[in-house]
């Protein structure tokens, strides 16, 4: 498999590769690698990619999945323009 | 449990404690462990709004933020880093809309200009030129300073930490300091959940968690926290360089270089403490108080909001040095909103302090007894 071309984080276009070369750098947690790298950060907060960077920790560190530490929730769930929060819309 | 010891031990693995660790390192002294009870930047830095500005109403602050751009300036090649700092010189322009706010601009612009801060005030038409769609309804003035700008806040401490690491520092994130410990008026040990490290000299660059940290020395530290909160946008084509800025409307707005809006408003109503949740009446005045300002914002999406702590001081500067009556124990604390901007010199100065050298700026007015000397230097330009 080419980690180059398997993209972890389709938002911020961060590849398998990249990911990898962190955890190897000793960069393990959720938190720190959406902070270095940008992968969760994008429109979708995550929504696509958290459970691939958790398994990739997972399987680097040699724990179960479940003892991973998910980076925290916020608002907004789907990205909402700015000018309708100003104006009190229910739509676009 | 281990037993190991240290010279320094340096409380906070925030961008302040990562760069007094490698300047104590690189002035020769490497004996040094930081302890961050969390990952590096968790507490203040890896929340803050990443702006660097040297336009102060105060001579000291003034001095240090400009010493620090200075660093910034060249950091990436001193630090040799894989962590790109990403700091970028916009410039920012700070917006007067009240007569008082305008007479204080010029006064902080000449005060400025004594220092070599290359500042100047501007008109609103310059606004417009400056910063292209930015609505100057109400504007009286602006002053803009083209050495400011932004940087990458976890990059910055990352590439602190590692660098600090190669001349032989300890840096121990998710270790906590549990108690420290004084002996005969001086700190000896400090007690982790890493072991306990004997040591000569303890740092607080605890952020918001200064004053527990002082009290387990049984130091009181005058400061308290307050929530701050911020968004981000989706990133769009590069249309903002500087960094837009107003005191009395209590906001702050940069286009970051990967593209996205970053704002922040500050409301004296926010919780006092440790929540950093985040609010819908956030949303709310801060997009209401930005949009007349740059009305090109409402089409832009929000990705997501946040919140982070300033820990402020009395008078709104830090507090840097030595404590009157524990030995060995030295502060960095209570950046009150700006410790990111003013960490590369204050790593320069307390690692001067610490290892009893000339500070290259007199940071002797910073101490934590001006309280008691009732000495505060009051800081007016603060978002």
């Amino acid at each position: 498999m080419d980690e180059e071309k398997v993209t972890i984080c389709r938002c911020e276009e961060v590849t398998l590769k990249t990911v990898r070369e962190l955890l190897g750098k000793g960069i393990h947690t959720m938190d720190d690698l959406k902070r270095i790298c940008r992968c969760g950060m994008g429109p979708c907060q995550g929504k696509t990619c958290r459970p691939m960077i958790a398994q990739e920790i997972a399987r680097h560190l040699g724990i179960d999945v479940g003892e991973v530490e998910i980076s925290t929730f916020r608002p907004p769930t789907k990205p909402v323009k700015l000018g309708v929060i100003a104006r009190g819309d229910d739509g676009e | 449990m281990v037993s190991d010891k240290a010279k320094v031990a340096v409380i906070g693995g925030g961008v302040v404690g990562s760069s007094i660790a490698y300047n104590l390192a690189k002035m020769g002294c490497n004996d040094v462990v930081v302890f961050e009870k969390d990952y590096l930047t968790a507490g203040s830095t890896g929340r803050c709004g990443a702006g660097v500005r040297c336009q102060w109403g105060t001579k000291m602050n003034c001095a240090l933020s400009f010493a620090s751009i200075n660093i910034l300036e060249h950091l990436n090649e001193e630090l040799d880093s894989d962590f790109d700092i990403e700091f970028e010189q916009g410039g920012y322009l700070l917006l007067a809309y009240t007569e008082k706010e305008w007479d204080q601009f010029k006064k902080n612009v000449e005060l400025q200009h004594t220092m070599g801060i290359p500042s100047k005030l501007v008109t609103p038409d310059e606004a417009r030129e400056i910063v292209p769609g930015i609505g100057t309804d109400g504007l009286l003035g602006a002053t803009f300073c083209p050495k400011d700008g932004h940087c990458n806040p976890h990059h910055t401490t990352w590439a602190y930490a590692k660098a600090a690491e190669r001349l032989g520092a300890r840096v121990k994130p998710n270790v906590e300091v549990r108690e420290i410990v004084v002996k005969n008026g001086r700190v000896t040990r400090v007690i982790t959940s890493d072991g306990d490290y004997d040591v000569d000299v303890v740092v607080n660059a605890a952020g918001p968690w200064a004053k527990p940290v002082g009290a387990m020395a049984g130091v009181d530290i005058p400061v308290y926290t307050e929530r701050h909160q911020i968004l981000v946008t989706e990133p769009c084509a590069p249309i903002q360089k500087p960094m837009v800025m107003s005191f009395s409307r209590h906001f702050y707005c940069q286009q970051a270089p990967h593209g996205s809006f970053i704002m922040g408003y500050g409301d004296s109503s926010e919780l006092k403490g440790y929540d950093i949740g985040h609010s819908w009446q956030f949303l709310d005045n801060m997009v209401n108080v930005m949009i007349p300002v740059l009305p090109f914002l409402k089409d832009l999406r929000l990705v997501r909001q946040w919140s982070g702590l300033y820990t402020i001081s009395p008078d709104c500067q830090p507090i840097l040095g030595r404590t009157p009556k524990v030995g060995g124990f030295l502060m960095a604390v209570g950046f009150s909103g700006h410790g990111f901007m003013l960490a590369p010199i204050v790593g320069v100065l307390m690692a001067e302090m610490i290892l009893d050298k000339p500070t290259s700026i007199d940071i002797s007015m910073l101490d934590l007894a001006r309280y008691d000397r009732g000495e505060l230097i009051l800081e007016p330009s603060v978002v």
